[in-house]
């Protein structure tokens, strides 16, 4: 019955659109459960745990995989992730480096043309930017360059994004810097499931891989059921995941964000908008069909990410929308980003420049009724 | 200690410096060494040679390749050497002693309450302290004009307070507030004042180095090209030992040296890079020895003597200023506390901290002083009171500041704020009174 509304309607935001949309809207919200993507088992993982247990059970199950970066040996990690790995294999496989990303980075690279699998550890990926070099020439660009005879089995991995009062040069988003270059592929976990199962897929691809995670989710805690707990468990690359089916609004989101993003559709279910959360997990390649297959069920898109809006994630989502599906396209689609400007120390300029669970509301409710202005964008 | 392949098997070669007051505990990484001079012998022979190698004696022939440390107490020397070629018999005046006194105790007592107030909440993120490393600051910046500039790394607080950012300014910036130094957008690792010239500031460690480089290349470009002759401003450098393997290190060691760059290099060799030891990570770990290899005398001074880093500074910071090139400076000293307020600090040896707890700073220029009866104890303890009085009144301050307003988040990313773009109405974004109202509510 809604479809035929729309048809009639078209898109826009005129008061009958609005007016219609109200009155059908609650009869959608009793016959839609919000469904959750919760596993039947009771046993809970922190992500930083299903990392730990990703790398432990790779590198048991294949002697060239090597772990190596700055602190993941004797301090057990800088955020604890390689936590007894060294006590486990030992320091010719887990390596403690020197503070210089751009020479172990590159070592890394070399050891992976030469057969070996390492996964790099960048304490932030801030600091990946001594290194990116190498990870885009030496890593990205060397299988095409070399015809096919040297692929690069290597994982970079750590921690990116905002964390809480870092300051400017510890808290970018690197997605999309990442994402636009041909021959990597970027992951970026939400839950502990994601954790395990993408790291898990990323050692065991022969391609470079960046693994962007996040510092706040480390300690966070999730459902496992034993499946995901399997060691031969492993996520496909390219496939993004519905964490909550809807039917009003598409809301699409990666790392952390996914987390806000299911807290502002509990929020939209209690004014009666029926949000479907789509968790990215891979950004490069990006789940276009997913996306689009969810906007054409629910007409209207809201991006959310957590870098600078200019070029984002949110902006290539939006184009692939707008080419694959723009008949369907009920309304404009809403970017949420960060802030347009360096990450600022200041804890209340932080929260300002970082996306809120109300943000991501008020663009699904104005995706919905267009009936809060949008504000000038930086 | 495992003999793979990436383990650093540690070399020991027992007993081979004589002059050596106190064998080190035997803690991993704890060796000989031969290289260490005495008061007595600052390597003034060192500086003046322009050629690679520092001068040789006979200690150091045959040594190994590792760092120990060795207590070298001022006063100790002093009595044993009394005509010694560093002249006379008292290195500083009243005047000068007391403001290094005051110095030393202002980083001190700074650094304790950033860790208070951090435990109480009113500090976030990281902050990095800089607790047993004040002979390093002091002695290189009271000897520095306001033009000069001094660039640092994230451990920054006591550099901020000796180059003359008041303390409220630093305090408040640390707590967030718009009255901090960066107006609260920087944070504690980030400091600047251009008023004093400290140029950061710096997250990436390295980062710092082609920076500070690079003022000193300004300096001499303006007496050079722009004729202003008088423009003699020598940049002083701070980092650590992980730094040094760390590849603008030597780049910038390299151009500094071919360009004669008026930069003095100074290494904070605290041993640790968060819970890495510098022996582990550093394939010679001798790191003075960085500098003759790029054409510029390196010299090695006990970090934790103020006395001693000074006459080294004034040595490295007058060459500097005379045209005469670049100095690399190792200070070996140490932290007390961990890394940062948030590492738990569980791989430091508690004998090697308490050998150099032993080796406080402040504490030696207090003995000193009150030896050669520079002062009386009471007008340090005044100077005491009055830091703590300075320290109060900070924290005062800072909590009275108010936070940055919410317009603030757009402020400063441009200098010319033209750089947001147009509007949909043809003016300048900027220029739209609304514009300030935050992405945020988007």
């Amino acid at each position: 019955m809604l479809g035929v509304v729309r048809q009639k309607v078209g898109t826009g935001g005129s008061p009958l659109t609005v007016a219609i949309l109200g009155k059908t809207l609650p009869f959608l919200r009793a016959a839609a459960t919000p469904l959750r993507s919760y596993s039947s088992a009771a046993k809970e993982m922190t992500v930083r745990d299903a990392l730990n247990s990703a790398l432990d059970e790779e590198m048991s199950a294949d002697p060239r995989v090597f772990l190596m970066g700055e602190e993941v040996g004797e301090y057990q990690g800088a955020y604890k992730i390689s936590k007894g790995l060294l006590d486990k294999y030992g320091p010719d496989r887990v390596i403690d480096t020197p503070i210089t990303e751009a020479g172990f980075t590159g070592i890394g690279v070399g050891a992976a043309y030469h057969g070996l699998k390492p996964v790099i550890e960048f304490m932030t990926f801030n600091f990946s930017m001594q290194a990116i070099d190498h990870i885009i020439n030496s890593a990205a660009k060397s299988n095409y360059m070399s015809a096919g005879q040297l692929s690069v089995p290597i994982v970079f991995r750590g921690p990116n994004g905002a964390a809480a009062g870092v300051g400017a040069q510890h808290s970018q988003c690197y997605a999309a810097w990442y994402a636009s270059c041909p021959g990597l592929k970027v992951l970026t976990p939400y839950s502990s499931e994601d954790a395990r199962g993408l790291l898990k897929a990323a050692i065991r691809d022969p391609d470079p891989v960046v693994f962007l995670e996040n510092e706040l989710l480390y300690g966070e805690s999730f459902p496992v059921s034993a499946e995901v707990l399997d060691s031969s468990f492993s996520l496909p690359i390219g496939k993004a995941k519905i964490e909550k089916e809807g039917k009003d609004v598409t809301i699409t989101a990666f790392s952390k964000m996914v987390g806000l993003a299911l807290e502002a559709a509990d929020i939209l279910a209690k004014e009666g908008i029926n949000a479907e959360v789509i968790n990215l997990r891979s950004i490069r390649p990006l789940d276009r069909a997913t996306i689009n297959a969810s906007v054409q069920k629910t007409n209207r898109l809201v991006t959310v990410e957590e870098g600078f809006p200019q070029h984002g994630i949110g902006a290539e989502i939006c184009t692939s929308v707008i080419e694959e599906s723009f008949g369907y396209l009920d309304a404009p689609v809403e970017r949420i980003a960060g802030a347009d400007v360096p990450m600022p120390y200041a804890a209340n300029l932080e929260r300002l420049a970082v996306p809120q669970v109300e943000d991501i509301v008020r663009a699904a409710k104005r995706a919905c009724y267009r009936s809060v202005p949008m504000a000038v964008a930086a | 200690m495992s003999a793979s392949f990436f383990s650093v098997r540690a070399v020991r070669h027992p007993g081979s410096f004589a002059g050596e007051e106190h064998g080190p505990p035997a803690a991993s990484g704890w060796l000989a060494s031969g290289f260490l001079g005495s008061a007595g012998k600052l390597r003034f022979r060192a500086l003046s040679v322009s050629a690679p190698a520092p001068s040789s004696s006979a200690r150091r022939r045959g040594s190994s390749s590792v760092v120990v440390a060795v207590s070298s107490d001022v006063v100790k020397e002093k009595k044993l050497k009394p005509s010694s070629s560093s002249s006379s018999d008292l290195l500083i005046t009243k005047e000068e002693g007391l403001e290094l006194y005051e110095d030393m105790v202002l980083g001190r007592s700074f650094e304790d309450m950033c860790a208070q107030m951090y435990y109480r909440g009113k500090m976030f993120g990281f902050v990095h302290l800089y607790n047993g490393q004040e002979a390093v600051s002091t002695g290189f910046i009271k000897l520095l004009k306001q033009e000069d500039c001094v660039v640092s790394t994230y451990r920054d607080h006591v550099h901020a307070l000796s180059k003359g950012v008041p303390a409220r300014a630093v305090m408040s910036e640390l707590f967030g507030k718009t009255t901090g130094c960066c107006r609260g957008q920087g944070g504690s690792m980030h400091m600047f004042s251009k008023e004093h010239n400290l140029l950061g500031g710096f997250a990436f460690i390295g980062e710092g180095i082609p920076i500070a480089t690079g003022a000193a290349f300004a300096s001499k470009y303006r007496r050079e090209v722009l004729k202003e002759a008088d423009c003699d401003h020598v940049t002083v450098a701070f980092f650590g030992d992980g730094t040094c393997n760390n590849g603008q290190f030597y780049e910038c060691l390299n151009m500094a040296a071919l360009w004669k760059l008026p930069i003095v290099f100074v290494v904070e060799n605290n041993l640790w890079a968060i819970g890495m030891s510098h022996l582990r990570a550093t394939s010679d770990p001798q790191i003075w020895k960085k500098g003759p290899a790029f054409g510029m005398p390196g010299v090695h001074v006990d970090g934790m003597d103020v006395l001693k880093v000074r006459e080294v500074a004034k040595e490295a910071i007058g060459r500097a200023r005379r045209g005469e090139g670049p100095t690399l400076v190792e200070c070996e000293t140490y932290r007390f506390r961990g890394h940062s307020l948030a590492d738990p600090d569980e791989l430091r040896d508690p004998a090697e901290k308490a050998c150099y707890a032993a080796r406080d700073p402040i504490v030696a220029l207090k003995k000193y002083i009150l030896e050669k009866n520079l002062a009386r104890e009471d007008e340090l303890k005044a100077i005491d009171k009055k830091i703590d009085e300075i320290i109060e009144d900070s924290v005062e301050f800072a909590d009275a500041s108010p936070p940055p307003h919410r317009s603030q988040l757009l402020e400063n990313v441009f200098a010319d704020p033209k750089g947001f773009g147009i509007g949909p109405d043809g003016r300048y974004r900027c220029e739209d009174p609304k514009f300030t109202a935050g992405t945020a509510q988007v």
